[in-house]
């Protein structure tokens, strides 16, 4: 009798394990397939040539491109640091002094996501117009938009950071042991919201490299529109810079990723050693 | 017993209002050098109120905070030399227990090697110096509490402010804390207010108890005059059981179903009154069976509670409790009939039925 539910608890095991290698492969081809054709393409020869680097050797030769590439990074940071200064302190201090105004500053930081970037665009334009004649029409003004933009993705990451804590205890603890509003951020809320911090600030960097919309309608080149414009002219570089940010992306996220596993398992082994010690 | 070495603390007329709720109303209260005053009442009392206000984590709407002859009423929490210890685990998930510790020596600018010894040398003071390298998720409750002390300790504050610290922990741990922060309260010398909503944790810890309602202090004295004279009925309700057992009062004394107790406040005028009797001063005389009486009744409950037993009996139009030795509590199992007999120890009356 043992010996069958045991050999049916193998077989839904197996089936389980065939299950879950299909969805691995259906995922994976589902996203690698395009961008195994995005290099396809962008390596492939003129004519009957054979394959070649070239538009990948030749993205550092477009001005405009590298232009465009060193201010979407420039515009990733400054937008990342902005929201963070932005919102990490708002947050913490709605959640210890004003815990009412909560649900307020969720409703305007979650705001954009309801509004289509083309419609954002149409009330930003008279600003940036002002803007550009008497402050500056440099495209790094773009991040004042991007940091709207980014605002509901880093609330979310941000929020559950520092739901996942004793915000108020911990800071109190710390005020009573001497430290000053600047130390309590830095050294004891930073450090212990610092993956939902990562997550946001990748997501901000994600967006705004991403972003095509805006920067177009209020006629500033980044890199998206900067590959838009170059695959009219030149295709394949143009798809070998899609790539190449794509990578790029992929490589924030991994880092990412690695970071927080090593987290993880950090608490796994704090875990034992509790149940070492109770067990003791 | 060890010199004491804390400073006084006043709490002078302390006001405090949450919109139209008044959380502290004017309350006045004087910790001696050393001295560990427990704050004791139910939820919304005001006793964490009083408790934050002396920490400067909240500003008071009037009154005085004095620590050691200074006022420090409009100083913040940062610049109190206070230590606190919190009902929820408050130590910083990032750092070692070592490093909590040493936190508040780093804010006074400590140099590393001297807060790192600083910091293990009180870890040693509550026992958890060989967990000085782990990480709160490492550590009990029980642990993470002692280490909290620890931390609050470290700083040679003028006052510990202990913010029911022990609700969070089972019994066990809570009662072998509860007297491990004694000791050490006792071998620092510090100046203590510590709040608990627990009465048996404020009468076993406290070298006085101050009992609070409605943002007010109504008694404040050694746990044995608080338990044995309460001053006020709400204090005899809440600060350990009370039978409430209509009489009349007269004369001084008032007499409860044909036996006649001493009032505590031979002022009170004569007339109707509850008395309110401690179930130890109740105790069962002989059989009741087949006899009829205003003090004969029926045991309807006995729990045991170890030494002791608390028998419930039903005298028909009231329940009363009796604290009884476990081993006379025996004789009368739930469904006799027995005859209850009042000790003539001075009770409270409370007049307002």
């Amino acid at each position: 009798m043992a010996a069958v539910r045991r050999g049916v608890q193998g077989t839904r095991r197996l089936k389980l394990q065939v299950f879950r290698i299909i969805v691995f492969v259906a995922a994976g081809l589902f996203f690698l397939v395009p961008i195994g054709a995005m290099v396809e393409f962008s390596t492939r020869g003129v004519g009957d040539q054979p394959r070649t680097l070239a538009a990948w050797q030749s993205i550092g030769t477009y001005p405009d491109l590298v232009a465009a590439i060193t201010a979407s990074l420039e515009l990733a940071a400054i937008t990342t640091i902005a929201m963070l200064v932005l919102l990490v302190p708002t947050m913490v201090w709605v959640r210890l002094k004003l815990p009412r105004l909560n649900p307020i500053i969720e409703f305007i930081c979650l705001l954009p996501l309801t509004i289509p970037a083309i419609v954002l665009v149409v009330g930003l334009f008279p600003i940036y117009n002002w803007m550009g004649t008497n402050f500056s029409d440099s495209i790094l003004t773009l991040s004042i938009a991007y940091v709207v933009l980014v605002l509901p993705y880093a609330y979310r990451s941000l929020e559950a950071g520092l739901a996942s804590i004793d915000v108020k205890t911990l800071t109190e603890a710390a005020r009573s042991l001497g430290a000053g509003w600047f130390t309590v951020m830095w050294r004891i809320i930073v450090p212990n919201i610092s993956s939902a911090i990562l997550n946001s600030a990748f997501l901000s960097v994600a967006l705004v490299l991403g972003e095509y919309t805006i920067a177009n309608n209020l006629l500033y080149n980044n890199l998206q529109v900067e590959i838009a414009m170059l695959g009219r002219a030149n295709a394949g570089v143009s798809i070998a810079v899609a790539v190449a940010s794509l990578l790029f992306a992929f490589v924030v996220l991994v880092l990412l990723s690695f970071f927080n596993r090593g987290r993880g398992r950090l608490q796994l082994v704090e875990l034992q050693q509790v149940m070492r010690t109770e067990r003791g | 017993m060890p010199e004491r070495s804390g400073v006084e603390v006043r709490l002078e007329n302390l006001q405090r209002r949450y919109g139209a709720v008044v959380a502290l109303d004017d309350l006045s209260l004087t910790i001696a050098p050393g001295e560990l005053v427990a704050l004791l009442g139910p939820s919304g009392c005001g006793k964490t109120t009083a408790l934050r206000l002396l920490a400067g984590l909240e500003d008071a709407d009037g009154g005085r905070v004095v620590i050691g002859g200074e006022d420090v009423t409009g100083l913040p929490a940062n610049r109190r030399n206070i230590g606190m210890v919190f009902q929820a685990y408050s130590l910083f998930p990032h750092m070692v227990a070592w490093e909590n510790v040493a936190f508040g020596l780093q804010m006074r600018g400590v140099g590393l090697a001297e807060r790192k010894k600083r910091a293990i040398d009180v870890l040693e003071l509550v026992g958890l110096s060989r967990f000085a390298n782990r990480y709160a998720s490492q550590m009990s409750g029980g642990q993470q509490q002692r280490v909290a002390l620890a931390r609050a300790l470290a700083i040679s504050p003028q006052v510990l402010l202990l913010d029911e610290p022990l609700s969070a922990l089972d019994a066990k741990v809570r009662s072998r804390l509860r007297d491990e922060i004694r000791r050490i309260q006792l071998e620092v010398g510090i100046t203590t207010l510590f709040v608990t909503h627990d009465q048996e944790e404020a009468l076993a810890i406290a070298d006085r108890v101050g009992v609070m309602q409605s943002g007010r202090l109504e008694q404040l004295g050694p746990p044995m005059t608080v338990y044995s004279r309460p001053a006020t009925p709400f204090v005899a309700d809440f600060v350990g059981l009370t039978n409430r057992i209509q009489g009349t009062v007269s004369r001084g004394s008032v007499d409860v179903r044909g036996a006649t107790i001493p009032l505590v406040d031979s002022s009170v005028p004569d007339g109707p009154a509850t008395a309110l009797v401690r179930p130890e001063a109740v105790s069962l005389v002989g059989n009741g069976e087949a006899q009829e009486g205003p003090l004969i009744g029926t045991v309807i409950a006995v729990a045991f509670l170890g030494a002791t037993s608390r028998v419930t009996v039903d005298l028909g139009d009231i329940t009363v409790l009796a604290q009884l030795p476990t081993s006379a509590a025996a004789e009368h199992p739930a469904g006799t009939r027995v005859k209850l007999a009042l000790r003539p120890d001075p009770v409270l009356v409370d007049s307002h039925n």
